[in-house]
């Protein structure tokens, strides 16, 4: 017998055939299925018992309640809140993407410090120890008012804490970032006196006159006004909106009114005198100046020159005036958009005279002229010498843009050490890279951050802040809304990094400064200073999540209309124009998808943006066709303004004003985060500050522009 | 030079004429073939069925023992450890919290299977990394309600008798899926003799086929 070729063919047939009829085949073929639907490497979330967490979204100043699913502890959905006073359960795309922040790739984990151009890991120890003894060295030489603040608003115990950090230190020179809820408060001081604030009453109204604002874009408390808006239709109230651009909140209103841009103090003055031409107001709670507002609206705002300013035909006045008296709840509402950048004290006062006039102050579906929220009770602030040397000193500006100037204008530094808090002003303000020159000129930044933002990027040292999912925190409700809610965020995990609440963080710091300062921190966690400092209303507020302030119908709790003030408007404070001599106007929109600054927007928030704002990472600018000579729709184009200049895609859009260029809001990052930033371009950085006489608000709505083909 | 060159000078008409098929003399080549492929076809065979498992499992074991059987005489069913929650959705295996509902970190009786949960695991308050025989496939959705309080089904049916063993089996690991023996079923073939013998998408259409009408749609489980 010879071993052949034959032979070792059967060898192999027979291993085959042997192979074929034995299991393996249908086995490695099912085995590897499954192998390819369930790749090893694919995270898999873990299951376990559901549980829900009721909490309070931060994520923008409408404070909606919200519902977090877990499942074994872990939380995986954001829901709206059912019968939450604010929201009712509703929510809006920030809020359900909201546990996307806790893993977002810039957040800050550790404390870090700034090294050369880098940052190093710190523990917390080192980084408190090392910001007290700067703080120590500036008290020591006698200064204290070189501490200044930058927060994100001055309402909750947080922002208070700060603002009690700073006084027992001895600073007065406490900021907060421009937002509607100012705005409404300086409007209300200005019109009404000292401790107040605006809401508005946009369920019960049937006529809502509005002057640019965004109400389902992110004006207000979102969800709130998205709820609003839905039901006029059933309770048959009307929008009329006014503003250059045809924004979705126009699209949905009963009517546009295109004017142009910046010219809505002037339409609503002229509104007012046609309403005073009529006599057809109510001036039972008018105090003082009223005579002196008359006359000059009636020189200076006749019908026929408001036309020719806003661009609109004088009937138009004179039928929307008609229309606002004759309704049976009218309702005027400022505020630009979301109401935050680039607003006016007198527009807003206005508009707001247009609410004084017609008589709808504190009645149901009117304006409501509410006392601030009062509900926290600190302890009496204690102040040692040096502590008395500064609270004797003058605020260094009237508002944070204000700040920004002169911080910049200084030869050397007026201020030693700035803190940060939860606001991103080397982004949101105006013309940017003069916040960022400004912060450079202040030796010692601290930033109170979650995020290595653009403002995170400038300090010294960072120290990371708990999200609003692993904080604790009371929110009032502000925004523009009449029902005064106090809600409380509460932490439905534990935090993922090495962060701290901000109250916490505060009391650690005061205790490394000892001395009063500490005195004036005598609590152990923020937990305890917040039960402490709500004492009257904790018991409710930590049972119910939230708690609502007074719980009485509105018309048991105020006592009639309050007094209106007219002696502001009554000199006509000069109007804010566009920077620079081009022929087109930019104005920044604000779209609901787009968060802004604080926090920059999630990675699916980004993702739900249309083409028609954002191509890549190339940013959109809406124009007229009228105005777009030379240009292509759908073409590259280099949009240039007296700041700065950027390459963009164009867009036609009939439902923008010949003459107006729109760009979106939000765009533009810069920080290391790869879901967000560089795509489009910040509009911030095309705009430059224009700061209003009187107020000290950046009031630019906007900035004269041109734009040629590339 | 090499042998194949040296065929190819010598000329290679003498191997052709004595390889041909046609002569009755060669038909020894083709006989050992045959013997050749019953050979080859019979380890290969054999492999695939008796050593083809045991390369495709690994073996592990349970972090200890569990008696089954014990807990079952004390607690009375299946239902105390394993329950639906409230929501419907079913607890599973349980978590350290539910054994400490019993259990202390001072053993209640005299095994050294308890005495490892107790020191291991209660004492240093870690969950017990039990090894799940059942565990499906994660692109799976099994209801348990549906099947226990819908259809009125009980464990045994599924799980097979399994509250009366006394000791934990070693868990095989399926080298390629990750996912335990059970799931195929101990038969490499497939064979099963009792409902519980295997848990493939097969064994599932063939029940809701018999109790249903129809095997179901894909989406039912596979969401």
């Amino acid at each position: 017998m010879k071993v052949d070729r034959r032979s070792f063919l059967g060898l192999g047939l027979g291993a085959v055939a042997g192979v074929v009829v034995s299991p393996v085949g249908l086995k490695l073929t099912d085995d590897s299925s499954i192998w390819t639907q369930n790749w090893p490497w694919t995270p898999v979330p873990v299951d376990g018992e559901v549980s829900y967490d009721s909490s309070v979204c931060n994520l923008c100043p409408g404070n909606c309640g919200i519902s977090v699913r877990k499942i074994a502890d872990r939380p995986v959905k954001i829901e709206g809140l059912a019968g939450y006073p604010i929201n009712d359960g509703g929510a809006c795309l920030h809020g359900i993407a909201g546990l996307q922040y806790l893993y977002d790739p810039a957040r800050v984990k550790t404390p870090l410090i700034k090294k050369g151009d880098k940052f190093e890991k710190i523990s917390w120890e080192d980084a408190i120890t090392l910001v007290a003894g700067k703080l120590a060295n500036i008290r020591k030489g006698g200064a204290p008012q070189k501490l200044a603040c930058i927060t994100d608003k001055t309402q909750g115990s947080v922002p208070k804490l700060f603002d009690r950090f700073l006084t027992a230190f001895g600073s007065p020179n406490l900021y907060t970032m421009p937002s509607l809820e100012s705005c409404l408060e300086l409007t209300a001081q200005t019109l009404h006196g000292n401790g107040n604030t605006l809401g508005f009453d946009l369920e019960n109204s049937d006529f809502i006159l509005s002057f640019g604002a965004g109400l389902i874009e992110g004006w207000g408390s979102p969800v709130s006004c998205f709820k609003a808006n839905a039901s006029r239709k059933k309770r048959g109230a009307k929008l009329y909106q006014i503003e250059p651009r045809l924004s979705n909140t126009a699209a949905c209103a009963d009517k546009w009114i295109p004017i142009k841009p910046g010219t809505e103090a002037d339409l609503a003055l002229g509104i007012c005198a046609v309403m005073i031409k009529n006599n057809q107001f109510n001036s039972s709670t008018f105090k003082d100046g009223f005579n002196r507002f008359a006359i000059m609206v009636r020189n200076k705002y006749a019908p026929a020159k408001v036309a020719g300013i806003c661009g609109i035909k004088v009937a138009d006045i004179e039928k929307i005036a008609g229309q606002f008296v004759m309704a049976k709840r009218p309702l005027a509402i400022p505020g630009r958009g979301r109401g935050r950048n680039g607003q006016s004290l007198k527009e807003f006062a206005a508009v707001h005279t247009l609410n004084c006039l017609v008589g709808n102050l504190n009645q149901r579906g009117g304006a409501f002229v509410m006392a601030k929220n009062d509900y926290l009770s600190f302890p009496e602030a204690i102040l040692d010498g040096v502590a008395e040397v500064g609270a004797g000193q003058e605020k260094l500006a009237g508002s944070v843009d204000e700040f920004v100037t002169k911080l910049n204008a200084a030869g050397k530094p007026i201020v030693d050490a700035l803190f940060v808090y939860n606001a991103n002003p080397c982004y949101s303000l105006n013309e940017p890279k003069r916040v960022k020159q400004a912060f450079k000129k202040v030796p010692f930044v601290v930033s109170f951050s979650s995020f290595l933002d653009e403002t995170a990027m400038e300090a010294d040292v960072i120290l990371p802040m708990n999200t609003f999912l692993e904080r604790t925190e009371d929110v009032p409700s502000q925004a523009g809304l009449t029902k005064n809610v106090v809600g409380l965020i509460r932490p439905v995990l534990k935090p993922v990094f090495d962060t701290k609440d901000p109250g916490d963080a505060l009391i650690f710091l005061a205790r490394a400064l000892g001395g009063s300062i500490a005195q004036n921190f005598d609590w152990e966690t923020y937990a305890d200073c917040l039960g402490d400092v709500t004492a009257g209303i904790w018991d409710s507020l930590s049972e119910n999540g939230h708690v609502l302030v007074p719980p009485k119908p509105f018309k048991e709790f105020f006592e009639g209309p309050p007094d209106v003030d007219f002696t502001f408007l009554a000199t006509n404070p000069s109007t804010v124009q566009a920077q620079g001599d081009f022929g087109l106007t930019l104005i920044p929109i604000d779209n609901m998808r787009l968060l802004g600054a604080m926090p920059a927007d999630s990675p699916f928030a980004i993702k739900t943006v249309s083409d028609k704002v954002l191509i890549g990472k190339d940013i959109v600018v809406e124009i007229n066709p009228q105005t777009a000579r030379g240009l292509k729709d759908g073409g590259d184009a280099l949009l240039t303004t007296p700041v700065g200049a950027a390459r963009v895609k164009v867009n036609f859009n009939e439902g923008i004003m010949p003459g107006v260029l729109g760009m979106v809001r939000g765009l533009g990052h810069t920080f290391d985060n790869k879901f967000v930033s560089n795509k489009g371009v910040n509009v911030n950085d095309l705009i430059g500050p224009q700061i209003e006489s009187g107020s000290g608000l950046d009031a630019a709505f906007g900035i004269k522009a041109k734009i040629s083909k590339v | 030079m090499s042998k194949i060159e040296n065929k190819a000078e010598n000329g290679s008409g003498e191997g052709v004429e004595k390889g041909t098929a046609d002569d009755p003399k060669d038909d020894k080549g083709l006989g050992l073939g045959v013997i050749f492929f019953m050979v080859a076809f019979l380890v290969c065979f054999l492999s695939g069925w008796l050593l083809f498992p045991k390369l495709l499992y690994s073996k592990k074991e349970q972090p200890f023992n569990f008696d089954h059987k014990l807990h079952v005489a004390e607690v009375g069913d299946c239902e105390t450890c394993h329950f639906l929650r409230e929501d419907g959705t079913f607890s599973g295996l349980p978590s350290m919290e539910s054994c400490l509902e019993c259990h202390t970190d001072e053993p209640m009786g005299e095994t050294k299977d308890e005495a490892i949960f107790a020191r291991e695991y209660v004492a240093k308050e870690k969950e017990v990394p039990w090894l799940v025989y059942s565990k499906q496939p994660d692109c799976v959705f099994f209801s348990h309600a549906a099947h226990i309080n819908g259809a009125g089904m009980d464990c045994i049916t599924c799980h097979g008798p399994i509250g009366e063993s006394t000791t934990s089996r070693p868990y095989e690991e399926n080298r390629i899926t990750g996912y335990s023996r059970d799931i195929w079923g101990k038969n490499i073939w497939g064979i099963k003799k009792h409902s519980w013998d295997r848990m493939k998408m097969d064994d599932c259409a063939v029940c809701h086929k018999k109790e249903t009408g129809q095997q179901g749609y894909c989406f039912q489980c596979h969401k």
